[in-house]
């Protein structure tokens, strides 16, 4: 098992180091010169452009511009933005809340309903099943921002029920702002889980070791629990995990569409403005979530599964 | 015999297979008295499983089914709550395949003390303590490291220990073997089944035990039936069997066994392959691939007639008593 | 063997009928398969067509019927710019299927190639290649979207092209897979013994006996790839407005949903929808034939 997690996590570092520099060196490929966003029009002095380089190193090596921004990236220090002329980091942290609530709640959507319809659909054969089927193949095709336009037209302007855009303030105002957005961003993700949970069921209803727990006289309700969930409980939570893992990504587009000030929008805002440094920075930061959450995964997995933690520690 | 502890009486089972109901089980009639071993012998696909299961209460969602299956002379499919609990506890299945039929996520503790905990109320220690004795009597020294481990962890033969374990800790009075050293490497097939032959008869239990092997039904049951595309064609004490069969089917049966007394392993005296009972052909199941085949095995079905101690469903089995056996050995 | 699997050869012969067994190439994908393949046979007929099959010009700005609702000739109404609804979706259709066909053929090119080059090869080639397409899993669609847009100006091709490289490592993985299991069949070792060049076998038999899970991977990637361009789209960094695509209509039609005026966004939407499902009801139905077929 320690062996398994140490591999693991070796993994992990060396994966993002290797996308640090992606992005990295990626963005050294951006066309535009920064000293003229810098200067914003005006017409620059020699002395001004030297200081301005040297104040953001303009003239070191790519390799030596790359190791200080990974060496101030690990102390969480993403740089200056160009646009306005802040630290990255209070960028991000100031914003950055919003996009892990709505992430959150999302996720509670998910599993909660995703997992529920999936166990009725696994469970039961006949019309709930067609039902379950039906609905997910439905949601599974309703894009996040189709379905931010639907909520939208229907429970904010139609009905009223929900404040259109923004944020909010306090606890029970903030729930109502991102409520909106939380089932748009969930709704595809929904099918996904439902659907694997439903196959999780069954395969694990049909398995042989069920038909013993049977034939030893253990209750239905307690087969179902104790082997039938229990088992199916390894595929859907990986399938959780790492829909979980590319919201932070998919959040983006919601963020946008109902105008939260999370990272993702303000990721979309610097990508339009070329304000590099924090598309570096947020980049870094979705890609590190990602990565991490599926690293996360892949441990619950060894724990819920006994074969695996076996198999890598006997390689 | 009134003395009857388990007794099926013309069941008949339909399964739905590629969309439609089909029979896989035709008329199966036998008893078991208390302490005895019945075998069940037959080819791939011939029902035996499916017997076991319509005795267990086991067949697959879908499933059809008439016939009665009385146990201590209830009707099984009647029972409910407490008194289906209560079968379930005296009737207890070993599997064939104890790497499937055993939740490879849960400890082996889990596994076998989760049938007294939930239904018996008995405590986890109690219930541990009982399995670890049970370990040692299957020959499983170290049963308190074994309770922890996962079935992954244990070897297949030490498996089927484990679920022959499994199954005797409800103190049951009859056990469902199918099959249950099929899975396993030869050696530890003799073990296996030697441990499972000594326990039964120690505690008296009856037994239906499954297999491919009329030899080893022959060396542990006191009678054998043996089972043709999902209907019975014989049924006697087990050395009259294989000394005097008297279904042309048996006596192919006899022939196919290995002979390791010529110089040559001879294998197969049946020709043809083996059949389910809804891809039998009219009149005697068997008729396709009988070498003593005459009109009336084609024009009607055989009943299952009492002849010589046992029964034998066959038209010809008056008229061919005692020409089988030779036949076999020279044929 | 479980109890519940049934073994073919035992169950005997099924009863020749004589029905239609459905349009060669979708047989045995249902009633669903069949329309769905409609749907997308409909919607790739108005995406090469639409521009001569829209009643009115798509680009015709009329501010005085910004927003009117369907009237005689116009039977989606005008979008916030007075053009013809109806005209935008079928001019729209053009780009917003065009995108996803070409990511999907540029991942599947590049995907099946170091696939089957890396299952072939193995060794440190294919610890090496599977290694970066690991690394390369790491970054969502849109993340990689957002940074190719920053590179070159945004544009449908600059989104093409970042999803083309998002969805490579994914098919790559999956064609792996099938590719070291066909590789390890007897049938390919007898053309190895003939002497067989290694890239003849690969595109004539390997090539050949994965093309089925080719074709069903490549439908639930396209719908993958519809759903990701029009996000993207919708955010500004693909295709840009004033182009008529369904995407940027949802986009451009949202000022619109909140006064009130959904049409243009909702009509764009349900488009996108309907062949997003038509896309995942064929690619799964494939997937299961594909599936039965190899194993
Ligand atoms: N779950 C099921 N659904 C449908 N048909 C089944 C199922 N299980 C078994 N069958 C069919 O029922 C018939 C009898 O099967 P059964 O498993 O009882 O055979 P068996 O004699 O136990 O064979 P084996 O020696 O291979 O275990 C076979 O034709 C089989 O195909
Ligand atoms: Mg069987």
């Amino acid at each position: 098992m320690l062996k398994f997690v140490v591999r693991r996590l070796m993994m992990l570092v060396v994966t993002l180091f290797v996308a640090s520099f992606a992005i990295y060196s990626a963005m050294y490929l951006a066309p535009g010169n920064p000293i003229a966003a810098l200067l914003g029009g005006r017409t620059p002095t020699p002395e001004a452009i030297a200081v301005l380089e040297e104040r953001y190193h303009l003239n070191d090596p790519f390799i030596v511009r790359y190791l200080r921004w990974v060496g101030g990236a690990l102390r969480g220090d993403f740089g200056v933005s160009i646009q306005l002329r802040q630290e990255v980091s209070t960028l991000i942290s100031q914003r950055i809340g919003t996009t892990v609530q709505l992430v959150l709640y999302a996720s509670l959507i998910i599993v909660v309903v995703g997992v529920a319809l999936g166990i009725v659909g696994g469970l039961r054969k006949g019309v709930l099943d067609n039902v379950v089927i039906v609905a997910t193949t439905v949601s599974a095709a309703v894009p996040s921002f189709v379905a931010s336009i639907i909520l939208l037209s229907v429970f904010a302007v139609n009905l009223g029920w929900f404040p259109a855009l923004g944020t909010g303030e306090g606890f029970v105002d903030q729930l109502r702002h991102l409520t909106l957005p939380a089932v748009a961003l969930a709704f595809s993700s929904i099918a996904l889980v439902a659907r694997i949970t439903r196959s999780a069921v069954r395969e694990e209803l049909s398995r042989e070791h069920v038909q013993t727990a049977v034939s030893r006289g253990i209750p239905y309700r307690t087969v179902v629990r104790r082997h039938v969930m229990r088992n199916a409980a390894i595929p859907i939570t990986t399938v959780v995990g790492i829909t979980v893992a590319s919201l932070f990504a998919a959040s983006a587009v919601v963020e946008r569409a109902f105008s939260l000030n999370g990272i993702g929008a303000y990721l979309i805002q610097a990508a339009l403005s070329k304000d590099i440094a924090v598309v570096q920075g947020i980049s870094l930061v979705i890609v590190a979530i990602f990565v991490v959450v599926n690293a996360i995964v892949d441990f619950l997995y060894a724990v819920l599964d006994p074969r695996v933690s076996l198999g890598a520690s006997a390689a | 015999m009134s003395d009857a502890f388990l007794e099926l009486q013309q069941v008949t089972v339909r399964l739905p297979i590629s969309g439609e109901l089909r029979t896989v089980l035709h008329d199966v009639s036998f008893r078991i008295a208390p302490g005895e071993a019945v075998g069940l012998v037959g080819e791939s696909g011939s029902g035996k499983s499916m017997t076991a299961r319509a005795v267990a209460r086991l067949l697959p969602p879908g499933a059809e089914s008439s016939g009665t299956v009385l146990f201590a002379g209830n009707d099984v499919a009647a029972l409910k709550g407490a008194a289906l609990r209560a079968f379930r506890a005296e009737v207890a299945v070993v599997f064939q395949d104890p790497r499937a039929h055993i939740n490879p996520v849960r400890t082996i503790g889990d596994f076998m003390t989760e049938a007294l905990r939930t239904n018996h109320d008995v405590s986890r220690a109690d219930a541990a303590a009982k399995a670890v004795s049970l370990l040692a009597e299957v020959g499983i020294a170290d049963g308190q490291r074994r309770l922890e481990q996962h079935p992954h962890e244990l070897s297949g033969g030490l498996l089927q220990r484990v679920m022959i374990a499994t199954a005797l800790l409800t103190e049951p009075k009859l056990l469902l073997a199918d099959e249950p050293t099929t899975a396993l490497d030869v050696t530890t097939q003799s073990d296996v089944m030697a441990i499972l032959d000594e326990l039964r008869r120690e505690r008296g239990m009856s037994m239906l035990f499954i297999t491919h092997d009329l030899e080893l039904a022959g060396a542990v049951c006191d009678r054998t039936a043996v089972m043709y595309a999902g209907q019975l064609v014989e049924e006697r004490t087990s050395s009259a069997l294989h000394d005097d069969p008297l279904h042309p089917y048996t006596a192919g049966l006899v022939g196919a066994r290995p002979r390791i007394d010529g110089d040559v392993v001879r294998l197969s005296a049946i020709p043809g392959r083996p059949r389910s009972a809804f891809e039998a052909p009219a009149g005697c199941a068997f008729n396709d691939r009988c070498v003593h085949v005459v009109d009336d095995c084609v024009a009607s079905r055989p009943a299952l007639e009492p002849l010589d101690g046992g029964s034998v469903r066959c038209h010809r089995a008056v008229e061919l008593r005692g020409r089988l056996q030779e036949g076999a050995a020279h044929g | 063997m479980s109890a519940i699997e049934l073994d073919p050869t035992v169950v005997g012969p099924v009863p020749a009928t004589r029905r239609w067994r459905g349009v060669p190439g979708l047989r045995g994908t249902g009633v669903a398969g069949h329309l769905s393949a409609l749907v997308l046979a409909i919607a790739g007929v108005v995406a090469v067509f639409g521009q001569w099959l829209a009643p009115h010009d798509p680009d015709l700005t009329n501010l005085s019927y910004a927003f009117v609702g369907p009237i005689e000739g116009h039977p989606l109404g005008f979008d916030s710019q007075g053009r013809d609804l109806l005209s935008r979706i079928l001019a729209g259709a053009r780009s917003s299927l065009l995108g996803p066909t070409a990511v999907v053929t540029l991942a599947m090119i590049v995907g099946t190639f170091l696939a089957v080059a890396t299952a072939w090869k193995g060794g440190r080639f294919d610890r090496w290649v599977s290694a970066g397409l690991d690394v390369l899993f790491a970054f969502p669609a849109i993340v990689l979207a957002i940074i190719v847009s920053v590179i070159v100006e945004p544009s449908l091709m600059s989104a093409t092209i970042a999803l083309s490289i998002a969805y490579t490592p994914y098919i790559a993985r999956v064609l792996r897979s099938a590719a070291l299991r066909e590789r390890a069949r007897d049938y390919i070792a007898a053309l190895e013994v003939q002497g067989l060049r290694a890239w003849i076998i690969c595109v004539r038999h390997l090539g050949r006996n994965l093309l089925p899970l080719i074709v069903a991977q490549g439908a639930v990637l396209f719908g993958y790839a519809m759903v990701d361009l029009a996000a993207i789209s919708f955010l500004g960094l693909g295709v840009r407005p004033p182009q008529a695509d369904w995407g940027v209509m949802v986009s451009t039609g949202q000022s619109g949903v909140l006064q009130g005026y959904p049409l243009e966004s909702l009509s764009a939407g349900v488009c996108i929808i309907a062949v997003v499902i038509a896309v995942n009801i064929l690619g799964e139905r494939l997937t299961e034939r594909a599936n039965s077929v190899t194993r």
